[in-house]
């Protein structure tokens, strides 16, 4: 007589969104063992539809709150593309440096305020306050900086108000941007190093687990690629943005809302893990310091370490960030309008990294300068089938664990991939049966 | 105070950036903790409720499941905030409102399109009674700051009834008709201090409408700025979906 499993876990704490997590094994046999997205759909492309060129990215923004700013991103860059407006190199680079802040503003909330919960075993941040008021400080320091940097630049962290199509409705003044560039290394650089010290202490606490997966991101080769680049999968090399359809392929699974993905396998990931195994030789050598303090190697095949990925490409945004500052300072900002006038009507794609992973837009505008049609493949619905996929290799590894041991390792490994489920449904929960 | 007050969080359908907005209080964080307890944040902790004295909840219903879990939250709650526009108006998840439903589906989903029960995009007034509204998308951090300190002191919140124009007006800006653009500050509820006009851009009318709105002449006055009676209807109804055309 072999095991019995039945395991169910309902709305899954400490992720963005709806999700349960389902696992039945009977006789030792594993029947099902996957997460089920019941998020509410949100129908966005449908939404999309008609609406004029100005309000697409404020419609996708409202995606998801967490990810507002690299929806508003990839948006810009696919109406750009569709409408011919080519934009000036400082729109570019106050653009990326509102990408970095946005990154390291959500890896620092789900490193230290959703993960970090399970490694000193409390059941949220909260508990943290009294045990270890000093980690719980330098967070809402990193946190409240990376904000500011979104607030100086774009009016406000959460869905920014002046980035537009072709620049930006209002632009940052020096002063204020020299005063960020004080806060970073003066503030976040340090604390962004106690947090990876402290993550290294609890770095016996990551599950030891493995399985062979594809991974994809953007890659460059001019940076650490996020803003830009092309798209490159561990397993077949680099290709460009128009090929996105081919390189994500969703297709619709019942037990989830949100669409599922394949390209070379069963499944792929994308995320912080990713842009590691394939963009590790782009990162400055502070970053590559915090990855070997933290025992984090290339082509790493644990998706526990994609949390370590967040806090090392962290100290990569912030140094990058201090740099954008420079050049943008040492130029002087330039007083500049958002270049709004089509050149052409037709299909536009963007293709950026969100903190999530790799994220893409498709628009086609027609001559008055409406949406015809739209398609918004998020992270987190590219990720469901890796994940289903490390359950089925995970549960038969631990099964002696017990139900409850079996249901915290799963939620954990869940949360590993810091899932957007608002995202992906355009849509997270755990739930076991025997 | 004796017993803090029990505070639970809860989302349905929107974007969470309300929520998170929450966990961006950095600087004020510890002191809200100080006076309220926590018991219930899906999004942030583990663990559920029986009794809440106040409850946020963030969200427009959309699903069966929503409007069952509603009810469940009013019945066990004293005091329910409706946060941010989606559970104000239904927000821009309405937009899906004005088109057959059906169609909608069918874009998104396919052949599959059964697979996923769904409803108009409802804000939570629709359902259950709300007692306070903070309005924005996303709720702005001032504002709910100023209803949580009311609510923790016994005190009813007020909500703002007059337009964004007042408020820009106040912060000296430059009329956003002036810089040849169009706004919707004249027929929106005031309370963001005009944070999109201050940072260059127009009011797209997400803290919903002004009590008993002249929608017509604001109709006219984008008509008279350039835009066809279409797109006109189609920017007012961006965020106000609902109200406009009658669905709630």
């Amino acid at each position: 007589m072999g095991t019995n499993l039945d395991i169910k876990v309902h709305h899954l704490t400490r992720v963005e969104g709806h999700g349960d997590i389902v696992v039945n094994m009977r006789d030792g046999v594993l029947e099902k063992a996957r997460l089920e997205i019941v998020e509410a759909p949100r129908y966005f492309e449908a939404m999309l539809k008609g609406r004029n060129f100005h309000e697409a990215a404020i419609i996708t923004s409202r995606i998801c709150g967490i990810c507002s700013l690299g929806h508003q991103m990839t948006s810009f860059k696919a109406t750009e593309q569709a409408l011919g407006l080519e934009v000036s190199e400082q729109t570019v680079l106050l653009r990326k440096l509102l990408v970095h802040g946005a990154t390291i503003q959500s890896n620092v909330l789900h490193a230290l305020f959703l993960a970090a919960p399970d490694f000193l075993k409390v059941g949220s941040v909260f508990p943290l306050v009294g045990t270890h008021p000093e980690v719980v400080l330098a967070a809402l320091r990193m946190k409240r900086l990376a904000n500011d940097i979104g607030e100086v630049v774009s009016g406000r962290a959460v869905h920014p108000i002046s980035c537009v199509p072709g620049g930006f409705t209002q632009l940052p003044s020096a002063k204020s941007l020299a005063v960020l560039r004080e806060r970073l290394e003066k503030q976040m650089l340090p604390d962004l190093v106690f947090a990876a010290d402290v993550v290294a202490t609890l770095a016996g606490e990551i599950p030891d687990f493995r399985r062979e997966t594809e991974f994809i991101s953007l890659r460059s080769d001019d940076d650490y690629a996020l803003y830009d680049g092309d798209i490159c999968s561990t397993d077949t090399g680099r290709v460009p943005d128009r090929e996105y359809r081919r390189m994500s392929n969703e297709f619709v699974v019942p037990h989830s809302t949100s669409k599922h993905c394949k390209v070379n396998r069963s499944s792929y990931m994308v995320g912080a893990l990713a842009r590691w195994n394939n963009n590790h030789d782009r990162l400055c050598p502070e970053a590559l310091g915090v990855a070997a303090k933290l025992g984090l190697k290339p082509d790493c095949h644990n998706p526990f370490m994609n949390t370590v990925a967040q806090v090392v490409e962290s100290v990569h945004c912030c140094l990058d960030a201090m740099a954008i500052l420079d050049r943008l300072l040492a130029a002087g900002i330039r007083d500049e309008v958002p270049n709004q006038d089509p050149t052409r009507h037709g299909t536009g794609i963007g293709a950026t990294e969100v903190p999530r992973g790799i994220l893409y837009h498709e628009y086609t505008y027609d001559r008055q300068g409406r949406i015809t049609a739209a398609n918004c493949i998020i992270p987190t619905g590219q990720n469901l089938a890796n994940i289903d996929d490390d359950m089925v290799k995970l549960v038969p590894e631990v099964v002696d664990r017990g139900e409850a041991a079996i249901a915290h390792l799963l939620e954990m490994l869940v949360r590993a991939y810091d899932p957007c489920i608002s995202c992906s449904v355009h849509m997270l929960d755990v739930k076991f049966t025997r | 105070m004796a017993n803090k007050p029990r505070v639970g969080i809860f989302d349905f359908t929107g974007c969470e950036g309300c929520e998170l907005n929450q966990l961006n209080f950095e600087d004020q964080l510890l002191d809200i903790l100080e006076h309220v307890e926590i018991v219930e944040w899906r999004e942030a902790m583990d663990g559920r409720s029986e009794e809440l004295d106040i409850a946020f909840v963030e969200g427009a219903l959309s699903t069966p499941d929503c409007i069952k879990r509603i009810h469940e939250i009013r019945r066990k709650t004293k005091v329910l905030v409706a946060l941010g526009a989606c559970a104000v108006q239904g927000g821009i998840n309405a937009l899906k409102n004005i088109r057959p439903i059906e169609q909608v589906r069918e874009e998104v989903y396919g052949q599959d399109k059964y697979l996923f029960p769904t409803l108009p995009a409802l804000p939570l007034s629709a359902v259950v009674k709300v007692d306070v509204n903070v309005r924005g998308c996303p709720m702005t951090q001032l504002e709910f700051l100023k209803v949580f300190t009311a609510l923790v002191m016994g005190k009813a919140p007020i909500e703002p009834g007059n337009s964004v124009c007042t408020e820009c007006k106040l912060k000296d800006n430059e009329c956003v008709y002036e810089k040849g653009m169009i706004c919707l500050g004249p027929v929106t509820r005031a309370g963001c201090d005009a944070q999109c006009p201050t940072f260059g851009q127009y009011c797209t009318g997400c803290r919903g409408l002004v009590p008993e709105p002249n929608v017509e002449a604001m109709q006219e006055i984008l008509v008279a700025h350039g835009l066809s009676m279409d797109d006109a209807r189609k920017k007012l109804q961006l965020f106000n979906a609902n109200q406009l055309e009658g669905v709630s």
